[in-house]
């Protein structure tokens, strides 16, 4: 065989390759470390002395962390669960429907947890927070759970939003001549062709409320720590790789959930 | 109102909860920032300026109609601003090939070159700060394989400095800038670079003539979107800068502190949001002329 000629490509640009490439590497590399540590038999982050699940028994075992996941867990299902179901309605309310006055404001009011930086929310909710606490007498958890829950709204509603725009809606026009109430097309029709969008927002809000550090940070009262606020905590000190073993976890969770949403709003052909 | 005039109803427990735990406490920000300072943290419910002014500038001790900039203050206001123009630059120089080399993909492998860029978006910021933090400090990968090779004796202090945030941030937004160039560059009409090369242009000449004009609402829209969240980071300068080397954000956090300064805190959240409402005005006229263009 001769040399071959790489035929001319517009969409060819020299080095663009190698850099992209190069790109993918830094991304992945880090965290990749990360996870090889964990695994280390010794104390060290840049040693490795041996394969060992040493350090994961060891995160099971810390009462701390136990108590911190659970809490991490059930605060994220409840605002995920609370905010899917009111971003549905929501968007029910706001999809498919004729201009009216005051939308643009429901769509900034919606939207703005997104565009405000997440450490002036938190300030704000810690004011807040604060006032209602010497007011009420209250300390529990529902503050956080309904500061978790405004955050994850807009990131519930998107994609039941996007989900509605798509639905044909002479299908319930169909139902309605076929003799359907209202309620009947929206519980035989228009719901069963939501639940993907639906489950794609409850997915996303859940990885972002779990996700969620400043805010936890400045609401939490004492004993409130979730799993990322102590792991805050933990970083400023000298950590073992117990705290990989932790992150390791936390990822591979986080990663389930993510493709999860990946391939339940794939676009189909 | 027509017929439906009632749906919106639906969205009002929605907007309940977003107003009790979003906008309201933002409103009650503003509020205290034209407060006094409260004793012992808190605030006295006194009309004043006076936050405001010492965002910017400090009073003498002794005597408070000495007026002088607040050093302290602007530095960090400056570092953010810079360290986010920063990390922009970074990652628009990684991600503007990176989206290329997506964009170019065939359409089936496109979406797992895509998948690939956003999963670390969608994994925990404060993970990825804590691999990042791994490879730099003194006794992580970084140091220890270096003087492993005997280039350095000592390790190379990175971890606490502004250059470990900048890396940082660049890491953790990078997926920012790479999205949007994508999104620009798939509708790209490859006619027209095929169309340049035709005319005799060099690769060089129809990069800059003719794709970068073609995708420059991409390469905006993902500048603001890497500098939004940036100029507001608190984590990942909490956990990479030093004392020395604070954000923005870690000085907001501050002010709130026991026996701190409320209102003051709340002024420079304020003017943190003026400058990140500003930026989205910017990305929000980008995009909705992008629309007008491919419609034109």
């Amino acid at each position: 065989m001769s040399a071959v000629v790489k035929p001319f490509s517009v969409r060819r640009l020299p080095g663009f390759g190698a850099i992209a490439i190069l790109t993918f590497v830094l991304l992945y590399l880090p965290i990749v470390i990360l996870v090889f540590y964990s695994f280390n038999a010794g104390q060290s982050q840049s040693n490795f002395e041996g394969f060992s699940l040493r350090w994961y028994a060891a995160a099971f075992a810390n009462e701390q962390v136990q108590e911190v996941s659970v809490r991490s867990l059930w605060l994220a299902a409840a605002a995920a669960g609370i905010a899917t179901v009111l971003a549905t309605l929501a968007a029910l309310g706001t999809t498919r429907v004729a201009r009216f006055p005051g939308q643009t404001m429901i769509y900034a009011l919606i939207n703005q947890p997104l565009m405000v930086p997440e450490v002036v929310t938190g300030i704000a909710l810690l004011i807040f927070v604060a006032f209602l606490k010497v007011q009420t007498g209250y300390t529990g958890m529902g503050y956080l759970v309904a500061s978790h829950t405004a955050f994850c709204i807009p990131f519930a509603y998107l994609p039941i939003r996007a989900r509605l725009e798509t639905l044909d809606p002479t299908l319930e026009s169909a139902a309605a001549d076929l003799y359907a109430s209202p309620v009947q097309a929206f519980r035989f029709i228009t719901l069963p062709l939501l639940v993907p969008g639906i489950l794609a927002g409850f997915m996303l809000s859940f990885v972002i409320s779990l996700d969620t550090v400043v805010i936890t940070e400045f609401v939490k009262s004492a004993g409130q720590d979730t799993l990322p606020t102590y792991m805050l905590g933990q970083l400023r000190r000298v950590v073992t790789p117990e705290m990989n073993a932790i992150a390791t976890l936390f990822l591979a969770l986080s990663l389930v959930i993510v493709t999860a949403f990946f391939l339940l709003t794939r676009k189909r052909g | 109102m027509g017929k439906h005039g009632w749906k919106w109803l639906l969205s009002a427990p929605a907007l309940f909860v977003l107003v009790l735990a979003a906008s309201g406490p933002l409103t009650i920000v503003l509020v205290y920032s034209f407060l006094s300072p409260g004793t012992l943290g808190g605030v006295s419910w006194e009309f004043s300026t006076e936050a405001w002014f010492r965002v910017f500038f400090s009073r003498d001790i002794f005597d408070p109609e000495v007026v002088t900039w607040n050093t302290a203050h602007l530095t960090i206001f400056w570092r953010s601003i810079w360290l986010s123009l920063q990390t922009t630059f970074i990652c628009a120089v990684l991600g503007f090939p990176t989206a290329w080399f997506v964009a170019t993909r065939s359409p089936h492998n496109r979406a797992f070159w895509l998948f690939l860029i956003t999963i670390p978006f969608w994994t925990n910021l404060l993970i990825r700060t804590f691999a990042i933090q791994e490879l730099i400090r003194n006794s992580g990968t970084i140091n220890s394989l270096l003087m492993w090779m005997g280039a350095i004796e000592e390790p190379i202090q990175m971890l606490y400095t502004d250059f470990a945030v900048l890396v940082g941030m660049a890491y953790v937004f990078l997926p920012l800038m790479v999205l949007p160039l994508y999104a620009a560059m798939d509708k790209l009409d490859f006619r027209l670079v095929e169309a340049g090369y035709d005319l005799y242009a060099s690769r060089w000449r129809v990069l800059r003539h003719v794709i970068l004009p073609l995708v420059k609402p991409g390469f905006i829209a993902g500048s603001i979107l890497v500098f939004i969240p940036a100029i507001g980071a608190y984590v990942t300068p909490r956990i990479l800068g030093g004392g020395r080397t604070m954000m923005m954000g870690n000085l907001i956090g501050l002010q709130f502190g026991q026996g701190q300064n409320w209102p003051l805190g709340a002024a420079m959240s304020m003017l943190l949001l003026i400058i990140v409402v500003g930026a989205l005005m910017m990305y929000l006229r980008v995009v909705n002329q992008g629309g007008g263009e491919r419609r034109g």
